[in-house]
């Protein structure tokens, strides 16, 4: 039984961070209908300005953690004002194009620095010894990482239900004219859902960078990994992107803790979201909290 | 009391030209109409005014502003409202988050004097609370403040979609089609509405309606156009007895 509980709560560390890297795809589509390709790469990008503020400068973990979230907030920021203000009412597919380009472009950059080809750790900042409880343990760094994830999802939930600007990023998205209408600047919006976009990637990157080690392989897949996760909570969903997220991470833990091994089969953790979201999308193809459009003229 | 003039406005499409050199001047505190059939303009003049759209050719003035190249978030400021012909609510909210979006991005304060100037955002915030609800009493929405306005009917949708217009307190308030697909009564609370915008709150109105009885009416002035042009203009009896507008409306025999 606790092997199971085992599974629970490393599927619930894995699981938050695939939320949080999805959160910043989901408000990106929700806002501006772009698919942001090249979203791994910012995550990588976050985490990469975490590790070289930290090591490189010495700054305080915590600190460079923040400051590099301030980083990618500008840097997403500006490359919306850069690259995608000027194709706003231009074919989706053009768009998608874009961001398939800036994909690469980073890619290239990143290639130029040592972070491209070497793998770093993160300094262990916290105690090595694992917090166990009834034979179920998890590391510090879990633990924090968890707590640091599900803080900053409560964040952007109260953003997006309170706040005055998170509702007319909400309205822009519920509907572009009326929102033009009532005085909300659209491109404005687009800018700030990119920076906010940036901001909880270089979050996501930061916390993933201190579990799994700095490997630009293993950072940039997180945007990959990020697609089953949004389709099956419904593209424009931030709850959506929450639960679907720890779902994943849960189904991924099962399947890797109780089908590899036995009859031969190796590597389900990595088969088993996709079959799952299949079988979930043939009863829901909009997703678990997609919107399901219906115009009325 | 501010004048909207449209001069010699041409709007082109790639070698369609949607408006061919109109010029309109719609004078404060009356009911303006536009009428005409369909495909003749009148929602991409609207378009124009509103800045959703700019000219090709032509200049649009609000009193001594140029509105002729602004944003739709520009003229918002500018005490011009509109309400659209195919509904756009932010549906996923409630009527009452629908109006006080409206009001919020009117009277920016920003997070620094909410947490700076606490006593004057809470005063403001009071004071936005109140003009929504006078709205909201006005267009008798009182029983839906609090529900989803995807989930309400066609008729009430129709008017929180006036109420969200005025919510930004505008001189000019430009509906279109506030009627269609509406029953008698739903049509005769709206033209109730209208006038007493009118007559009660001052507001200049433009209306593109094609309920000709409606028009002729509560118009105090009426323009036609048709394809693009506009063919006649003057009081419901002068534009009724127009030859010009009779064959665009009935054919020529």
């Amino acid at each position: 039984m606790s092997y199971f509980f085992q599974l629970v709560v490393s599927g619930i560390v894995v699981g938050s961070i695939y939320a949080l890297s999805a959160l910043g795809f989901v408000l990106i589509y929700k806002s501006s209908r772009v698919l942001n390709i090249a979203h791994g790469q910012i995550i990588a990008a976050g985490a990469f300005i975490t590790y070289a503020l930290t090591v490189m400068v010495g700054i305080p973990i915590y600190f460079s953690f923040f400051i590099s979230m301030v980083i990618t907030f500008f840097l997403a920021m500006s490359v919306e004002r850069i690259f995608l203000r000027r194709l706003i009412g231009e074919p989706i597919i053009s768009v998608i194009m874009v961001t398939i380009g800036l994909m690469s472009i980073i890619d290239g950059l990143i290639y130029l620095t040592p972070f491209g080809t070497e793998n770093f750790s993160f300094p262990s900042f916290l105690p090595t010894t694992p917090i166990s409880v009834g034979g179920v343990s998890i590391s510090w760094t879990q633990m924090v990482g968890v707590l640091v994830t599900f803080a900053m999802i409560g964040g952007f939930t109260w953003f997006f239900k309170k706040s005055t600007i998170g509702i007319s990023m909400r309205a822009v998205s519920d509907d572009q004219l009326a929102a033009m209408s009532i005085g909300i600047s659209v491109p404005r919006v687009f800018g700030l859902a990119w920076a906010m976009a940036g901001l909880s990637a270089a979050a996501a990157g930061g916390i993933l960078g201190n579990i799994t080690g700095i490997n630009f392989d293993t950072l940039h897949s997180f945007g990959i990994v990020v697609f089953p996760v949004v389709i099956l909570g419904g593209l424009d969903s931030i709850l959506g992107a929450v639960v679907a997220g720890i779902i994943m991470g849960l189904i991924q833990q099962f399947a890797s803790g109780y089908l590899d091994g036995n009859w031969g089969l190796s590597g389900t953790g990595e088969i088993m979201p996709y079959v799952i979201l299949l079988v979930i999308l043939l009863f829901k193809p909009h997703g678990l909290f997609g919107i399901h459009e219906i115009e009325r003229v | 009391m501010t004048h909207l003039t449209v001069s010699d406005v041409t709007l082109t499409f790639g070698g369609l030209n949607a408006l061919t050199r109109v010029n309109i001047s719609i004078e404060p505190g009356i009911i303006t109409s536009i009428i005409g059939p369909n495909g003749a303009g009148k929602t991409s003049l609207l378009n124009c005014v509103s800045g959703f759209y700019h000219p090709t050719v032509g200049k649009i003035h609000y009193g001594k502003r140029n509105l002729t190249h602004a944003s739709p978030h520009q003229i918002s400021t500018m005490g011009i409202a509109r309400a659209f012909q195919n509904l756009e609510l932010f549906r996923g909210l409630s009527v009452l988050d629908n109006l006080l979006l409206a009001r919020h991005q009117n009277l920016k304060y920003s997070i620094f004097h909410a947490v700076i100037f606490f006593g004057k955002a809470s005063r403001m915030e009071a004071e936005n609370r109140a003009y929504v609800e006078k709205v909201i009493d006005f267009m008798e929405l009182e029983p839906y403040r609090k529900k989803m306005v995807g989930n309400l009917s066609y008729g009430v949708q129709k008017r929180v979609e006036v109420a969200r217009a005025l919510t930004l307190e505008p001189k000019l308030l430009l509906l279109d089609e506030p009627m269609a697909g509406m029953n008698i009564e739903e049509k005769e609370d709206i033209v109730r509405f209208i006038l007493d915008l009118k007559k009660e709150w001052g507001i200049t109105i433009v209306l593109v309606e094609h309920d000709l009885g409606v028009v002729m009416d509560i118009s105090d002035q009426i323009y036609v156009l048709d394809f693009g042009e506009v063919i006649g203009s003057g009081k419901p009896h002068e534009v009724a007895s127009n030859p010009k507008v009779i064959d665009a409306y009935i054919g020529e025999e």
